[in-house]
């Protein structure tokens, strides 16, 4: 048995020992960077589930840190994406390279393999996060290892420029949890979770003061999970940056802004403002997000304005208190982003990132075509794949808290889904290809979205793994709201 | 069994879709389904009004939801319906198809989705399974559609889903009505939480408006029959076939197993809206056939119309008309199947349907006007085939219906207006068959191919379970009417 902690501990070694290993070991085959970082990933990924239980008297480990099962669930999330997107990477290896000019022919690589692994330790922290300063820290080094992947292709304007309003918009939101923290600090005289929640429920405390900390801080988390109207950096710089990153971005960045969002909330549901305002926000993005998905050409923008319409609907499960949905929701998210993603990388490498660069790919590479189409549908949400599920799951947790105009507009807002997602479809199957060579698939790529395919059907069937995992957390969430 | 039966055309699909032979594949299984559905007549008892046959793999205890098959009356002949036209649409499809195991792969996706749904007794895979054809249907008329296809394949696919959607929300309302204790996603828990009077009649009435209008999208009524002529005419034969003729019965199924027996109350408050908007499907949309100038659009339009008889059965709420409209539902799925398959041949070989340009093809090709003759009078209503029986049935159990509604008797003066359907329908049918068949033979068509010899098995398997019905209505009643009469002495 071992304790929860030592997980993050190890990956952040893992990171650094590759580092090392990349500045002394010059002429190495940079790919097996990402090989090892992967094979280590998997390692952390199995002690996860040999991590000791804590006592239910006492969830919290430190009291900043929880290892409670939400918290474990999304550090295993956070493993598997990371894993899943090295993969992608070194399909994107050759696209790197061309966009770093150096001296030896894998200039830069093992630093673009190493970041992620970074990235994924913050992400874990993040999930342990139960206090604004730890929270405040572990959201800071995801994204500093963001702002150096997203500008990683530095010979290439769009990469650079996405890089730039990443850093600005990002540091600017960072400015504004800042803010909302010392107010909230300023309000309860405390940072710990928990304790505010205690302040709280005794009702004793300077109302308005609180609320615009609390505001502020929603700014800030509406800023990562890509909300209406803090989404505007979304699409510039999911284009611009090189492809796996923009996937990490949307899944990863997501996920955690999610859990943080999660454990904020159960603390602040006290107050029915929050609820308000988070329904507002829900409605706009699922309208902003949806709608705007519409007319897009390019795939990589397209899955930027599905990745703000999504975060519609995980935030409809968030306003109606269900963990067990949003949970669920995400892990179906991640498995379909990146699964097109994945496609798309390897396809974009042939050909580009438009849609009509897709056209035929039925007749180029019916596995590839196959895969995209089962992302395709599951994002659109067809039954017997996990997107569906997921969307049941949301629509079922707002219908049973009475948020009826959520739940309307999302049902119009599928209906725009279906358009959008299918056009890939339409030209995957319908049109006939420009350039007619096979498209060749790396075996680890094939393995990997035939993992993905399969477990988008299999949770689409059988969701109880993923319900299950979570249950631990069900009493404590119920208990904790309202 | 009915695991094999629900999991054999989708096996198949996905054995085609890996490399089988696709045509002999689907054709085998497309037989086993109805061989497999004909046993389940020989096993099937008919004085048992529960479900039979039952089997279920649990999936989660937390909500009631599980895996479960299995078959009532109303199943059973839905199952029937839906072997035989299966068989009959992948027998139809064309030996010179462009990229074959996709095309078969397709509709038995589409065959496996409507068996799942009609032998599920469980909500959410009700939906679900349904919701398999969705995809499928845009592959099969975006790629080997034909006219408008892409516009038709947007618009079939957008409708659908949105009604799906809000179909799903009914459903998830309807679940929620049930106090917690009860909740289950079981159609037979449902039921006895509804016979115990624990659905409160203002959620009945909003629960069945949006059933309504969810399976209303689904089953193409009036207003929102749109999507259905322009789909049908540009779907390639045997989809159009498996659509209107299977898939369609799915939203029809849902009303009498899921809107009816749980909602009395929601039914009873809008059975004045839906008389008036079948009146529409009858008169305004039969009106509309009339006025088609090509067949595939007539026949589009022609089923959406005939969808306004069936509603009338299921309107009428007692007994007989129940057993109208189940009947009618099988009859019209076997009738349209045909006639779509004899305008796929046609369009084969002329290239074109509009009416002024065919004519006396009786005399290159009988045996395809024959079979569109038998199909067409069997559409019309003559007395001798299933929707004969069907629609007497339906006329004498809504005529029957003495609701007075501010001093009209409503569902009488429904069904003498819905006779005048019968006649619009000979209007339209007759004309069609004048147009196409008899006449002037123009010279560029005296040498078509009649139909290929092999397709007289599947025409002849159609006629013939058409004929039996229409003879021997009863066979099919004894076998629906406990289903009804449990729904109803439930109240």
């Amino acid at each position: 048995m071992i304790s929860a902690p030592t997980l993050e501990i190890a990956v952040l070694v893992l990171g650094l020992g590759l580092l090392c290993v990349e500045a002394f070991a010059e002429k190495m085959d940079k790919r097996g960077i990402a090989y090892a970082g992967m094979i280590g990933l998997s390692i952390v990924f199995a002690a996860s589930f040999f991590v000791a239980p804590l006592p239910a008297s006492e969830p919290v480990l430190w009291n900043f840190y929880t290892s409670d099962a939400l918290a474990l669930f999304f550090k295993r999330f956070a493993l598997v994406a990371t894993i899943l997107v090295l993969i992608i990477m070194v399909d994107y290896a050759p696209v790197v390279s061309r966009f770093i000019s150096g001296t030896k022919p894998q200039a830069g690589l093992g630093e673009f393999f190493a970041l992620p692994i970074f990235t994924c330790a913050g992400l874990m922290w993040m999930a342990s996060a139960n206090d604004f300063i730890m929270i405040f820290v572990s959201l800071e080094l995801v994204t500093m290892s963001f702002y150096v992947m997203v500008a990683f292709m530095r010979r290439q304007s769009a990469s650079l420029e996405a890089g730039v309003k990443y850093l600005i918009l990002s540091a600017l939101s960072t400015g504004f949890l800042v803010y909302g923290i010392t107010w909230i600090f300023g309000v309860t005289g405390a940072t710990n979770l928990d304790r505010i929640a205690t302040v709280l429920q005794s009702g004793n405390f300077d109302r308005a003061p609180l609320l615009f900390g609390m505001v502020l801080v929603l700014v800030a988390l509406g800023f990562k999970i890509a909300a209406v109207p803090f989404q505007i950096w979304v699409p510039d710089v999911y284009q611009g940056a090189p492809t796996p990153v923009t996937a990490y971005l949307s899944v990863g960045s997501k996920a955690a802004g999610f859990v943080v969002l999660l454990r904020v909330l159960r603390a602040f549901f006290i107050l029915p403002q929050i609820e308000h305002v988070l329904v507002g926000v829900a409605l706009l993005t699922l309208i902003y997000g949806n709608l705007a998905a519409l007319p897009q050409n390019n795939l990589k923008r397209l899955l930027a304005y599905s990745s703000i319409g999504h975060a519609g609907y995980l935030l409809m499960g968030v306003v109606s208190f269900s963990g067990e949905a949003v949970s669920f929701y995400l892990v179906s998210y991640l498995l379909m982003t990146l699964l097109s993603f994945a496609v798309l990388v390897v396809v974009s490498n042939q050909s580009g990132d438009e849609i009509e660069d897709f056209a035929g790919l039925s007749k180029r590479s019916p596995f590839l075509a196959f895969a995209m189409l089962v992302a395709m549908i599951s994002l659109a949400g067809v039954p017997f794949t996990a997107g569906f599920l997921g969307k049941f799951l949301v629509f079922d947790a707002a219908m049973a808290h009475g948020h009826f105009a959520l739940v309307a507009v999302g049902v119009l807002t599928v209906a725009c889904g279906f358009y959008y997602y299918l056009k890939v479809v339409r030209a995957m199957y319908w049109q006939s290809p420009k350039i007619t060579d096979t498209i060749p698939v790396s075996n680890l790529s094939r393995i990997a979205m035939t993992a993905l395919i399969v477990a988008i059907f299999w949770l689409g069937v059988y969701p109880k793994p993923i319900l299950n995992a979570l249950h631990p957390t069900q009493p404590r969430l119920a208990t904790q709201t309202r | 069994m009915l695991f094999f039966v629900v999991l054999a055309p989708i096996l198949a699909a996905a054995l085609i879709l890996l490399g089988a032979p696709a045509r002999l594949t689907a054709i085998l299984a497309a037989a086993l389904t109805l061989l497999l559905t004909l046993l389940g007549f020989a096993v099937f008892d008919p004085a048992e009004s529960g479900f039979q046959m039952t089997s279920s793999l649990p999936i989660s205890a937390q909500w009631g939801l599980n895996l479960s098959l299995g078959i009532d009356g109303l199943s059973l002949i839905m199952l029937l319906l839906a072997g035989l036209v299966t068989l009959a649409a992948v027998w139809f499809t064309p030996k010179t198809i462009d990229r074959p195991n996709g095309f078969y792969a397709c509709l038995l996706f589409i065959a496996g989705g409507a068996i799942g749904a009609f032998a599920s007794t469980n909500l959410f895979f009700f939906y679900a399974f349904h919701e398999l054809a969705l995809i499928p249907t845009f592959l099969l008329i975006g790629i080997w559609g034909s006219g408008n296809r892409q516009a038709a394949a947007w618009k079939i696919t957008i409708y659908l889903a949105l009604g799906s959607f809000v179909l799903l929300l009914g459903l998830i309302l309807l679940y929620r009505s049930v106090p917690e204790a009860a909740r289950s996603f079981d159609f037979v828990a449902l039921r006895n939480a509804a016979a115990a009077g624990q659905i409160n009649a203002t959620a009945q009435h909003h629960i069945y408006l949006l059933l309504l209008i969810g399976f209303g999208i689904l089953i193409s009524l009036f207003p929102f029959h749109t999507w259905a002529p322009e789909a049908y005419a540009s779907a390639p034969a045997p989809a159009a076939m498996l659509h209107a003729g299977v898939l369609k019965k799915f939203g029809l199924y849902g009303l009498l197993r899921v809107a009816q027996p749980l909602l009395p109350e929601g039914a009873h408050y809008w059975n004045t809206l839906l008389i008036v908007l079948l009146l529409g499907n009858i008169i305004y949309v039969g009106l509309v056939t009339i006025a088609q100038k090509r067949l595939d659009w007539m026949l589009g339009y022609s089923s959406v119309m005939h969808m306004g008889y069936i509603f009338l059965g299921i309107a009428a709420g007692n007994v007989l008309g129940l057993n109208g409209a189940a009947l009618l539902m099988l009859a019209h799925g076997i009738s349209i199947a045909l006639l779509f398959a004899i305008a796929g041949e046609l369009r084969q070989r002329s290239e074109t349907l509009h009416f002024e340009d065919l004519g006396g093809l009786a005399k290159t090709m009988p045996l395809a006007g024959l079979v569109f003759g038998i199909a067409a009078f069997a559409s019309i209503g003559l007395p001798g085939f299933a929707n004969f029986s069907g629609e007497v049935l339906v006329f004498f159990g809504a005529f029957r219906n003495g609701a007075n509604f501010h001093g009209f008797h409503l569902y009488q003066i429904a069904t003498l207006l819905a006779l005048w359907g019968v006649v619009i329908s000979a209007v339209y049918m007759l004309r069609a068959y004048r147009h196409i068949f008899m006449g002037e033979l123009p010279e560029r068509w005296k040498a078509l191919p009649d139909l290929r010899s092999s397709l007289r098995w599947p025409v002849a398997i159609l006629i013939a379970a058409t004929l039996w019905v229409g003879f021997f209505p009863q066979s099919i009643v004894r076998i629906v009417a406990p289903t009804f009469e449990t729904h109803l002495s439930a109240r």
